[in-house]
């Protein structure tokens, strides 16, 4: 079972494979991946030290070009792709059906895998991509383990499954909230709530409001800690309830899964974060490194740490962890 | 130009549904999509309901599509959306890539969904060989990228194989969940639903602390908190939408037909309401609304 982690600039691509994951995953600048933020991912020479890197000590690295390319600038993608497999990556993880053609095209000995934007969660789904040369399916954050193991069972897919991180409520690459309030969605843009679109007003009273293009998020008290306005984690009204309508501000957090996903022969767990520091993914790897490498040991007797979960709560969001859709009651 | 009525994203009594399509048969409307697409769960019409209504349509002259279930979470939906595709009488409207396949291993045509993420020219072109026979754009496009997509010379080779649809009137389809967000404003599982859906036929307005409506939630549906309502941007459809969908609300939908009709070419704009949108069309945030 594959530790693959988050790396958005060269620093926190060191820390993770010298903390000992087994495969890294990285954008390149621009608006062709889904993390599309300021200052972050790779580029140039960037990209060749970190497969330089990656390789020496025997790693593999993911390029992730998944958002869906644009009509106008195709081109644009289609050279990501190109740059990405001449840099040396070993894996292109994509969503877009014409980049996935092009990729099965053009390069069909690099292997692909099915970007989470691609949203596929059923057997069917993955048939479709599969004619496309797909050789592993990352899963969206909205299937419960019970239909994880189902699709693991049914299919003889490789499936790749969210470990950690911060929490996608909506099916990936379905979801259009953040373009309905600001004109740019991870579809489009590689950005979900951006921050060009935040507004912070504190208030005289020391409350503090949240706002993303004038629409108001989330409003807090002077005691409580503010978190990001992403959108689907704001405190809305309906009927009389004034709460967390979608979500709470809260992480993903499987580690208690971890001899299920094992048993089941998942190929490979993600961590979520590209737009995180090289200090979290230090901590984070070193974590989840313990963690495979006690439930590969004996995954009978394996037991979460509590120093774990520790380190894990200090770096979420709010906070908090959650299973997620993979415990039912989640829903 | 010509005017089709999506599924019905509401979960509505059973009486209700068939009323309101003894409405749509008796209307000028061209073309019907029918089928639950948002829940499994929502069991007041099965598929043997859908193609009775289907048939009456039919025999009503309306053209009439089965749209398949948008999120597939378990390997029952699929069997469930594979009797769909094999009706064997009416073309699908695919909203999960799963329907695409499933209709393409049966050599069968198919609508592909605005839930289908096809965003240029070349993902059309993959999709028109596989066979799609028409593309409702997905609803966060504008008029400019569907205009540039169509002067591609990929699409223009094989712009006479499919039509274009947009989604026109109605509360946007904005996401899925594994959530079930109505079961959670009452406070419930998604498993202990008890089809509270049923109680909310247009939904349940989600609003911002300061008062302004920002979602609607429909089940595992989150929809747009604006209506949105290109009647006055029709003008600008023409040469580039084959069709326009309205999208069934509870009130006075196929009054809107009717408007919609009469302002084909621009003669009879209707002033928007506050709570009407068109920026998705207009190149802007979904939620903004320019004058046209």
């Amino acid at each position: 079972m594959e530790l693959l982690c988050p790396a958005g600039s060269l620093p926190a691509l060191k820390a993770a494979i010298n903390q000992g994951a087994d495969a890294v995953y990285v954008g390149l600048r621009g608006d062709t991946n889904a993390r599309h933020f300021a200052g972050l991912n790779l580029a140039g020479s960037g990209l060749d030290e970190a497969v330089a890197y990656t390789h020496k000590h025997g790693r593999k690295i993911h390029v992730a070009i998944n958002t869906f390319a644009h009509t106008d600038g195709w081109e644009r993608w289609q050279k990501s792709v190109d740059t990405a497999v001449r840099a040396g990556a070993d894996v292109l993880i994509l969503a877009d059906i014409s980049l996935l053609a092009y990729a099965h095209d053009r390069y069909p000995k690099v292997e692909k895998h099915l970007s989470v934007q691609a949203s596929a969660t059923n057997p069917a789904a993955i048939d479709f991509y599969r004619n496309l040369g797909i050789s592993r399916v990352v899963l969206p954050r909205v299937l419960s383990m019970q239909q994880v193991k189902s699709l693991a069972r049914i299919s003889d897919m490789p499936l790749e499954v969210f470990a950690f991180g911060s929490l996608c409520i909506m099916a990936e690459g379905r979801c259009y909230l953040s373009s309905y309030m600001t004109g740019e969605s991870p579809n489009t843009a590689g950005v979900c709530s951006p921050a060009a679109y935040v507004r912070w007003d504190e208030k005289a009273d020391g409350s503090l409001e949240s706002r993303l293009n004038g629409v108001m998020i989330d409003r807090f008290n002077a005691d409580e800690n503010a978190g990001y306005p992403t959108l689907c984690k704001g405190r809305f009204q309906v009927g009389n309830d004034l709460y967390n309508v979608l979500e709470e501000p809260t992480s993903l957090n499987t580690l208690e899964l971890l001899p299920e996903l094992f048993n089941e022969g998942i190929a490979s767990l993600k961590i979520e974060g590209r737009q995180r520091s090289p200090a979290y993914v230090e901590k984070i790897t070193r974590v989840w490194r313990q963690a495979i490498d006690a439930v590969q040991e004996d995954p009978q007797r394996f037991r979460v740490k509590d120093e774990w979960n520790q380190v894990l709560n200090s770096l979420s969001e709010g906070s908090q962890t959650t299973l997620g859709a993979y415990h039912r009651k989640w829903k | 130009m010509k005017f089709s009525l999506g599924a019905i994203q509401y979960y509505w009594p059973k009486n209700t549904v068939l009323k309101f399509y003894d409405g749509v048969a008796a209307s000028d409307i061209d073309i019907v999509y029918l089928g639950e697409t948002v829940c499994s769960k929502r069991r007041e019409l099965n598929l043997q309901d859908y193609l009775d209504i289907a048939f009456k349509l039919r025999e009503a002259g309306k053209q009439v599509c089965l749209s398949t279930m948008t999120l597939l979470e378990s390997p029952a939906l699929l069997r469930e959306m594979a009797r769909y595709i094999d009706n064997g009488e009416f073309v699908i409207e695919a909203n999960d890539i799963g329907a695409v396949q499933l209709a393409q291993e049966r050599n069968l045509p198919f609508i592909a969904g605005p839930a289908i993420n096809c965003y240029n020219q070349h993902t059309l072109k993959y999709l028109v060989n596989s066979g799609l026979k028409r593309w409702v754009m997905p609803v966060e496009l504008s008029r400019d990228w569907l205009k540039t997509l169509l002067e591609q010379e990929v699409v223009r080779d094989i712009r006479s194989c499919f039509e274009t649809e947009v989604f026109a009137f109605g509360h946007l389809p904005l996401a899925w969940s594994a959530r079930c967000f109505t079961a959670r404003s009452e406070d419930r599982q998604k498993d202990q639903c008890e089809l509270c859906c049923i109680n909310y036929p247009k939904g349940r307005e989600v609003h911002s602390q300061d008062g302004k409506q920002v979602f609607v939630l429909n089940g595992i549906q989150t929809q747009s908190g604006q209506r949105y309502n290109l009647i006055n941007d029709l003008p600008s459809m023409h040469r580039l939408v084959d069709i326009v969908r309205l999208s069934p609300e509870p009130e006075g939908t196929l009054d809107w037909l009717d408007r919609f009709r009469e302002n084909i070419r621009g003669k009879h704009p209707v002033k928007l309401a506050a709570g009407d949108s068109n920026g998705y069309w207009n190149r802007l945030a979904g939620m903004l609304t320019v004058e046209t």
